[in-house]
């Protein structure tokens, strides 16, 4: 008896603590079903619901609205006649994002590693400076780069007074455009994973690699590159799945004429009154989001193994 | 072999650069375990990384079988190095970091997986070729090391610390190891290390340094025997110094009276003037009878370090002096604290420095 009575004790507390340890859970649970589980299941209802003819969803089963992401038979063709191009919309979302992607860290990789190379004192100033950005509302910044490239902007201006052109450049509502906005907006992304891998990064190992006759390019591929990989990956995901959300960049910049696919789904939402095929878009989205996401981090798993 | 020629390098500009190394020279030839020796800032990192060429030092020259290498980078060096915590490619498995170099050099891959084999045979890693540096222990990632940068039959390897992260068996077992390596490759050898007893144990030749300075040059022998400065002769081993006069016939007066012909530095002319004598605690025996000893001074204390006792004396000018005696269960000896005991050593073993 003696010997029993402390152990259902023992029990009696590890239930107590398992309790607990749900009810801490609890606000966080709440918070996730209703904010990211609940209207998911909403978006997935609806693309399989008839589209009202004011906006809205007609309470009956239809294949409509994802029939409506690659098919042409769209049959409430508005004022802008988009359904023909939905493919090359999406192609461009993920030209434009893989672009966005690659800029960015062909940008961000020697700034990461220059901040991670200066003195320890040094480094908090020039992240200071990458972060800067983040601070100022995304409009505006937009706004910014539109000041700079528009036809009457600082650059067409600054070539015209060189007398380099006496025409301006179109950039605006172009694909440059975009990913100009999109590599200026989502760079901060790329540089603080980056930066975080290379200042855990063995210098010396650079050195042993230098002493056995790698020359500088081949540090960097072989040494540097595999050191860092997960901060490359971080970066990559952190940059690429919201440029293939993007929706106000390509909708200042673009001009309404090279959308994007949130500017797509923003439009069956709103002008197209297409609530069924929104909602399958926003799907096939976050469907390719989370495909691509498996396939970077397998395929980076893999090899660093 | 390998000639460093009067070189300075310098941290940092104008009256507040730090000097590393202060025109420093030396010549090591074929073959040779050659030791750099001295406390940390020293510069004798400073000079392994010159000569690895990852410091450009800003006067002098460093030439290798004559040619001079301080244009050439890091990567065109015959040169490798053994870093101090092994840096070892960890996405890498262990045959592939010791391929790493040869691959880097453009060598046939029948070639790689040849020397690789013979490498990993030769510190007995054989069994661990694919596994990765994370699986392994000190001593193993250390051997590997060896491997690597003895891969490419380097002209000279560069050994930076390496055994100092070691516990003090493997320690001495990668001694006696990297002494087998060096005679079987019959490759340079330039250890940098601050543990006197490593570098008395392992070296063919051995340079002190400190502030930057090659204090001294010479096999283990003539440094701990001859020491020619009072560093020199502080840093390596436990010394004893005493306060003597120097006359011009060549004899020296100590505390006490008693004139002995101590050994003089080669250089050195007799004339009268202040020397300090340098004696080590194991050459010298006690005696009971002071006054027919050379010195003498009163017992302060006795320190029982198994296998010797060490005696700490004050001499009659005031000075501390250790004796130490070899413990012999069998014949027991006792002094008592406080009494006045003679100290006798063999006059040759002593050794004049200049002020």
């Amino acid at each position: 008896m003696a010997a029993t009575q402390p152990n259902t004790d023992l029990v009696a507390a590890n239930r107590r603590e398992t309790r607990n340890r749900w009810l801490l859970l609890l606000p966080a649970i709440v918070i996730l079903l209703a904010a990211a589980i609940g209207p998911l299941i909403v978006v997935v209802l609806y693309s399989f619901l008839v589209a009202g003819d004011y906006g809205g969803v007609v309470w009956h089963f239809s294949w409509d609205g994802w029939l409506g992401v690659f098919t042409t038979s769209d049959p409430f063709d508005g004022t802008l006649s988009l359904a023909d191009a939905h493919i090359s919309i999406l192609w461009r979302s993920v030209k434009l994002s893989a672009l966005t992607t690659l800029f960015c860290l062909i940008l961000g990789f020697p700034t990461a590693y220059f901040i991670a190379t200066r003195p320890v004192s040094q480094r908090d100033g020039w992240m200071l400076l990458i972060t800067i950005p983040f601070w100022t509302n995304l409009l505006i910044r937009t706004f910014a780069i539109m000041g700079l490239i528009r036809n009457e902007g600082l650059v067409n201006g600054f070539l015209e007074w060189l007398g380099i052109i006496d025409q301006p450049i179109q950039m605006m509502f172009t694909d440059f455009a975009i990913l100009l906005g999109m590599v200026y907006v989502y760079l901060p992304l790329m540089v603080l994973p980056l930066y975080a891998s290379m200042e855990r990064l063995n210098f010396s190992l650079i050195e042993a690699a230098y002493d056995l006759y790698a020359t500088p390019f081949r540090v960097l591929r072989r040494v540097i590159i595999p050191a860092v990989k997960p901060g490359v990956v971080a970066g990559s995901i952190l940059v690429f799945v919201p440029s293939l959300g993007a929706y106000v960049i390509p909708r200042i910049l673009g001009g309404g004429t090279q959308l994007m696919l949130g500017n797509l789904i923003e439009l069956q939402f709103g002008q197209a009154r297409n609530w069924p095929l929104g909602a399958a878009l926003s799907l096939t989205l976050l469907v390719m989001v989370t495909a691509a996401l498996i396939v970077y981090v397998r395929a980076s798993a893999n090899e660093g193994e | 072999m390998i000639e460093v020629d009067r070189i300075h390098v310098r941290f940092g500009e104008g009256p507040g650069a730090f000097i590393a190394l202060n025109d420093v020279s030396v010549t090591i030839g074929e073959s040779e375990f050659f030791t750099l020796l001295g406390p940390s800032g020293c510069g004798k990192t400073t000079l392994l990384r010159s000569i690895a060429g990852f410091i450009h030092p800003n006067e002098g020259a460093i030439r290798l079988a004559g040619q001079d290498i301080l244009s050439l980078p890091p990567f065109k060096r015959p040169v490798n190095t053994v870093f101090q915590n092994y840096a070892l490619f960890p996405h890498m498995t262990v045959a592939e970091n010791v391929g790493f170099g040869l691959e880097m050099l453009g060598r046939p891959r029948a070639e790689v997986t040849r020397t690789v084999e013979e490498m990993l045979a030769l510190v007995k890693m054989t069994a661990m070729a694919n596994r990765r540096p994370s699986e392994l222990s000190g001593g193993q990632q250390q051997r590997v090391a060896l491997a690597r940068a003895l891969a490419p039959k380097p002209k000279v390897l560069l050994l930076d610390e390496s055994l100092s992260a070691l516990d003090l068996k493997l320690r001495k077992e990668m001694q006696i190891e990297l002494k087998r390596l060096q005679s079987e490759t019959g490759i340079t050898f330039i250890f940098v290390t601050h543990d006197q007893e490593e570098a008395l144990t392992m070296s063919d030749r051995i340079a002190v340094m400190s502030a930057g300075k090659i204090r001294q040059i010479g096999t283990p022998r003539e440094i701990y025997d001859h020491p020619r400065e009072r560093f020199v002769a502080d840093f390596i081993g436990d010394t004893n110094f005493v306060q003597a006069k120097l006359f011009a016939d060549g004899t020296v007066e100590l505390p006490g009276g008693a004139r002995i012909r101590a050994s003089l530095p080669k250089d050195a002319v007799p004339a009268n003037r202040a020397v300090t004598l340098v004696i080590r605690p194991e050459q010298t025996v006690l005696e009971q009878a002071p006054e027919q000893a050379q010195l003498s001074g009163v017992l302060e204390n006795v320190v029982y370090c198994g296998t010797d006792t060490h005696y700490h004396l004050t001499l009659t000018d005031g000075a501390r002096f250790v004796v130490r005696r070899q413990n012999n269960p069998a014949r027991p000896v006792t002094f008592e604290k406080g009494q006045r005991l003679g100290i006798g050593f063999d006059p040759q073993a002593a050794q004049v420095l200049e002020g």
